[in-house]
């Protein structure tokens, strides 16, 4: 572990590619702890790009990504995760709770099953999300709604530090986007750090203290009330940077 | 794995004596089927007991390593694997031209990663798919295994018997040395999974929150694909190349049927492979040397038809029996609605109905329902006394909760939807009969609790509904 000053996520310089293709350019920020930082930018800008660069999903062509100081792989026990909810199998053989569990598996050892300890802790989580009575359900049993939860409730059993949520609000019905948003200012009451890839930029306002305005480049970081204005959103969302897609276009057709 | 020489030696030697006896067992076809089948369950023949006992420990590695091809839906992966470790057997019996089993196991595991990694390749430097890949590597795979085996029957001087069951298999042909090889595969890959079962299920669920949590998953995803070209090798010989997918999909496809967790389905699995390997040695055996790898997979696809069928959950008789059962809630619910509207009709002065009034209001033949009344009398929602019905208190309950169900839903329709008062009973109609407690709550609540529906009647309220009120007649209804 190292010192406790250090930054929850400082990101140097980080250029990341897909197929070839760079879909991220010298990215450099720094995210304050206890801050619910929101991650918004068009389809495309490299939202979830982004956030599994930061936990070594996906290779850095460039740059480095500091998580408290340290590299992602000494201090991955105090990252928590959401991936995007299209990203895995629903019809997949397993119920709410085994995923829960999932969350424990960054702190056991190789090889080492879940324990009692471990089944108290997701259950508990299951219960901040209201999910306790669904723990025996297939997971393609729920709704859209009910599955975001359940993964957020295995981030929840993660017990970390540092959160990185990609999409928890897509296709979910109000009052999970409700309860999701109760958690998230619970957590941050409780000093740990948030960033959401978001898409709804109505709630934007309500929702995040901070931003990241994204597209293919860092456009812009700060507080909310300093970087929600109409001429960043412009140069996020306004058209692409001709010149550099024309090149990264070139770079695909090599 | 490690093998020592001696056991090399050992597996070599096995082998040898294992075609002898094949050789022999198949001149003994003078048995009727009642004989063959006797001398099979009294295990009287040795080469039969290597045959059996190799085939089920065949089923029990392809149904373990199948399990995870089937909920990563690798399916046709396993079958481009199976494909591409013909040339490497081809390679391994040219290595120092004899039937060797580790130069045989040794070259077709080496061209089964071989083919894999193409795979790979392919997916990642070209714009192919993944479907397009594993058609190139199975086909190319197979066609040069198919070219080096006829070489090698070509060949003067080489000792070349049964290496042409390495396409459709031969379990006859299964000695010692093979049930040790497949006996070692089995205990391995069930020590495996047992032990980094937790590994191997977030890495086939969710690889990219593996991998944010700093699991290994390369790691563990290779050593899936090295055991799974271990099953596919050592299950070789008795089921063939090009059967040997069949293994490890349909008794993995037909435990998955059976159960909604991972770790019940893999040892289900194994079971029902291990049964359709043993149903195989046995017809193969019984029937005068059928082949038994096309025996095996029809034996594994017959258990799949009957977990298709049988399955608790997700069997075709209990979707049909679930079916059928609602479709006879729905009709008992439409009775007591039709009971609820002739009793309205009379102002709720009287507590019973006679059969011909509700067949008149339903439609229906007096016969019909009759036979409704005594549907509702047996499950204790009304009692019959000759030509008449009276609710009972359950009854009288279900009945205003249909009625009310009915009309909020007819009304929510033209209040908030705007449809027209005559557009909406049909739809009312339907939903009814599904529509839940909450989402009930959540109508009255949107529509102020109402009493009167669109039509002008009145919506039966909480109070209606307590049991009591109903045998009693006006039961509080305006």
């Amino acid at each position: 572990m190292t010192a406790d000053g250090a930054p929850p996520l400082e990101v140097h310089d980080l250029t990341v590619s897909y197929r070839r293709k760079p879909v991220l350019y010298g990215i450099d920020l720094e995210v304050p702890r206890g801050s619910l930082t929101g991650i918004i930018g068009p389809n495309g800008a490299g939202k979830s790009t982004f956030v599994k660069a930061i936990t070594g999903i996906l290779p850095l062509d460039t740059g480095w990504v500091k998580i408290f100081g340290g590299s992602y792989r000494e201090n991955c026990r105090r990252v928590g995760y959401v991936p995007q909810r299209e990203s895995v199998d629903w019809d997949f053989p397993v119920n709410v709770m085994d995923v829960v569990l999932m969350g424990r598996y960054g702190r056991l050892r190789i090889g080492e099953r879940p324990g009692r300890a471990d089944r108290e802790i997701a259950g508990t989580c299951l219960e901040k999300v209201g999910m306790l009575p669904f723990a025996d359900r297939q997971i393609g049993n729920l709704s859209g709604g009910q599955q975001q939860r359940v993964f957020l409730a295995r981030a929840l059993a993660q017990e970390s530090d540092l959160y990185l949520m990609d999409e928890p609000f897509a296709g979910v019905d109000a009052s999970t986007e409700e309860a999701i948003m109760h958690i998230l200012h619970e957590l941050r009451a409780a000093g740990k750090t948030l960033l959401v890839v978001h898409h709804d930029l109505s709630t934007v306002r309500d929702y995040f203290d901070r931003l990241i305005l994204l597209n293919m480049r860092l456009v812009a970081t700060g507080a909310t009330e300093e970087v929600f204005t109409p001429e960043l959103l412009q140069a996020t969302y306004g058209g692409r940077l001709t010149i550099l897609s024309e090149v990264v276009e070139a770079l695909g057709a090599r | 794995m490690r093998i020592t020489r001696k056991s090399v030696l050992l597996l070599a030697l096995a082998l040898f004596v294992s075609e002898a006896e094949a050789a022999r067992i198949g001149e003994l076809v003078d048995w009727s089927f009642g004989e063959r089948a006797l001398r099979f369950f009294t295990f009287t023949d040795p080469a039969m007991r290597w045959a059996l006992a190799g085939s089920m420990l065949l089923g029990v590695c392809c149904g373990l390593m199948g399990s995870f091809l089937v909920v990563r839906r690798l399916a046709l992966m396993g079958d481009a694997l199976a494909h591409a470790v013909l040339p490497g057997v081809a390679l391994g019996f040219l290595w120092n031209m004899s039937k060797d089993p580790i130069a045989i196991f040794v070259g077709a595991v080496a061209a089964g990663l071989l083919g894999a990694a193409t795979v790979q390749l392919l997916r990642s430097t070209t714009r192919h798919g993944e479907d397009a890949a594993l058609g190139f590597v199975l086909s190319s795979f197979f066609g040069a295994g198919v070219c080096l085996l006829t070489m090698i029957q070509n060949l003067p001087g080489a000792s070349k018997a049964g290496l042409g069951a390495f396409l459709f298999g031969q379990a006859a042909a299964l000695g010692p040395g093979d049930v040790a090889l497949l006996g070692a595969v089995a205990l391995g890959a069930a020590l495996v999974l047992g032990v980094f079962f937790k590994e191997f299920l977030v890495a086939s669920f969710d690889e990219g929150f593996a991998r944010s949590a700093g699991l290994p998953v390369r790691f563990f995803q290779y050593s899936l694909m090295l055991l799974l070209s271990f099953a596919i090798v050592s299950s070789l010989q008795a089921v063939g190349v090009v059967l040997v997918s069949a293994m490890l999909v349909i008794p993995a496809a037909a435990a998955q049927l059976l159960t909604d967790r991972l770790g019940k389905m893999v040892w289900l699995s194994a079971l029902l492979g291990m049964g359709a390997g043993a149903a195989g040695s046995f017809f193969s055996y019984a029937g005068r040397g059928l082949p038994t790898g096309p025996l095996m997979v029809l034996s594994a696809a017959v258990v799949f038809f009957g977990a298709l069928i049988l399955a608790p959950r997700h069997g075709i008789l209990v979707r049909f029996w679930r079916r059928r059962s609602g479709a006879a809630r729905m009709g008992r619910e439409n009775t007591l609605k039709a009971v609820y509207h002739v009793l309205e009709e009379g102002g709720f002065a009287s507590g019973a109905v006679s059969v011909a009034d509700v067949a008149m209001r339903r439609g229906e033949s007096p016969e019909a329902i009759e036979r409704e009344f005594a549907s509702l009398h047996r499950a204790g929602l009304g009692i019959t006394t000759v030509g008449r019905l009276a609710l009972t208190p359950e009854g009288w309950q279900r009945a205003c909760e249909i009625v009310r169900n009915h009309r909020l839903w007819e009304l929510y329709l033209t209040n908030a939807a705007s449809l027209a008062p005559d557009h909406v009973h049909e739809d009312a109609d339907k939903i009814e009969h599904i529509l839940g407690e909450e989402t009930v709550r959540h109508l009255e609540k949107r529509l102020n609790y109402a009493r009167q529906d669109p039509h002008g009647k009145a919506i039966p309220g909480l109070r209606d509904m307590m049991p009591g009120t109903g045998n009693s007649g006006m039961g509080g209804v305006k």
